[in-house]
């Protein structure tokens, strides 16, 4: 999907990024803590999340994030729209929830990210599987 | 052959959320500037910002280093303290002993450590509670210079 | 929805069936957070609310909030004494290895058009 045609179904405004909207984004992954971003393996996913700060676009640049796509009608932190705009890194606004924004591009054939998967508490022996 | 090539160093301040990630966004910056090989760049940027992450929200300040050499690149981060109770509970993932209120700015995952050794090709740390904590990391340049 | 059928059709594991009429819990929507002031402040009665944290604080916020469940994605599991808690308070625990978006997808689907897809 476009990123224009993503901002129309989750009814967002871009707010940086604007020469960015015809570039394609296939997967999505939704998150509110950056550890579980930075533990992403796989790049060429937007980032759905509620957290408005500028770690955000700091996460976004050392991973090659192309997407931030703010839900739950938060209002970014004006060090993040510097820092998005400074680094190019198109951010979409939306009144929707993560979960409804995540459920609209799910349905519209965005696809989840693959992650390496910890089966249970970790302990010594337990291991990252695909 | 094996001499370093170059070294950033950055100073950490403590409590400061609304910075985390700023030494290791330059980071990445320097080390793509310089020609390091992207997959190298992105492991050394999230190890980094961990290592950042934690020093800001748990200690009372410290250092991260990054040393290039011609076949690795070396990450320090060092903090003057006050060092982790239970390392053990720290590399669970998921495990985290972050405040509700530092959530909100992303922090608590409980994903710090296991990123870190998930990233590295060498991982050690050691703490002494009431000291401070040394994180040491490596990462290999590219995998004939696995065993230098 | 009823969480059984929930259950079935996305495939999750649920860490403590001992909860009395577990399967008959109506669910309404789904709640998509991993912060606690976001749920408190968000979440409707008889969500799903699928996060990734798995601290003893979610069983109360849950509580508070009238969650239909709690959805731990990405394959992490709580440890015992947070399932013990959760069965104290009535309070559905359920898993997936499946990551917060494609669980919101999938859940999203189901109540919006009644499958998975």
């Amino acid at each position: 999907m476009k990123i224009k045609e993503i901002a129309e179904k989750i009814e967002g405004k871009v707010i940086t990024g604007e020469d960015r909207l015809d570039e394609v984004v296939e997967k999505g992954f939704a998150a509110d803590l950056l550890s579980d971003v930075l533990a992403l393996t796989e790049e060429s996913s937007c980032l759905i999340t509620g957290i408005t700060g500028p770690q955000v676009i700091r996460v976004a640049e050392v991973l090659n994030i192309p997407l931030i796509i703010i839900a739950r009608g938060k209002q970014p932190s004006k060090a993040l729209v510097e820092s998005a705009r400074a680094a190019g890194i198109p951010v979409i606004l939306t009144n929707k929830t993560v979960f409804e924004t995540c459920g609209i591009l799910y349905s519209n054939g965005m696809k989840p990210c693959k992650i390496k998967i910890f089966h249970g508490v970790a302990d010594e022996s337990s291991s990252f599987v695909d | 052959m094996w001499e370093e090539k170059f070294r950033l160093v950055y100073r950490v301040k403590p409590m400061d959320l609304a910075s985390a990630g700023s030494a290791s966004s330059q980071i990445k910056v320097e080390l793509q500037r310089n020609g390091i090989e992207e997959d190298v760049v992105r492991k050394v940027g999230i190890i980094c910002f961990e290592a950042e992450m934690n020093m800001i929200l748990y200690s009372t300040g410290g250092k991260l280093k990054v040393e290039v050499w011609p076949d690795r690149i070396e990450i320090l981060a060092e903090d003057d303290g006050p060092g982790i109770e239970d390392l053990q509970k720290a590399m669970e993932p998921g495990y985290s002993t972050a405040p509700p209120w530092a959530q909100d700015y992303g922090f608590g995952a409980g994903m710090g450590f296991p990123n870190m050794k998930q990233n590295s090709d060498v991982f050690d740390v050691e703490t002494k509670p009431g000291e401070g904590t040394r994180i040491h990391s490596v990462v290999y340049r590219s995998k004939d210079n696995e065993t230098p | 929805m009823k969480l059984h059928n929930i259950v079935e059709a996305i495939g999750l594991k649920v860490f403590n069936p001992g909860v009395p009429n577990y399967g008959n819990i109506e669910i309404s929507g789904g709640y998509a957070s991993d912060l606690l002031s976001d749920v408190i402040a968000g979440l409707s009665k008889g969500d799903i609310w699928i996060t990734i944290q798995r601290h003893l604080n979610i069983i109360a916020v849950a509580k508070l909030k009238d969650a239909g469940a709690i959805l731990i994605a990405k394959g992490l599991e709580p440890d015992k004494n947070v399932i013990e808690k959760a069965t104290e308070e009535g309070v559905i625990l359920l898993g997936t290895n499946l990551t917060t978006f494609e669980a919101a997808g999938k859940l999203y689907n189901l109540l919006k058009y009644g499958e998975v897809r």
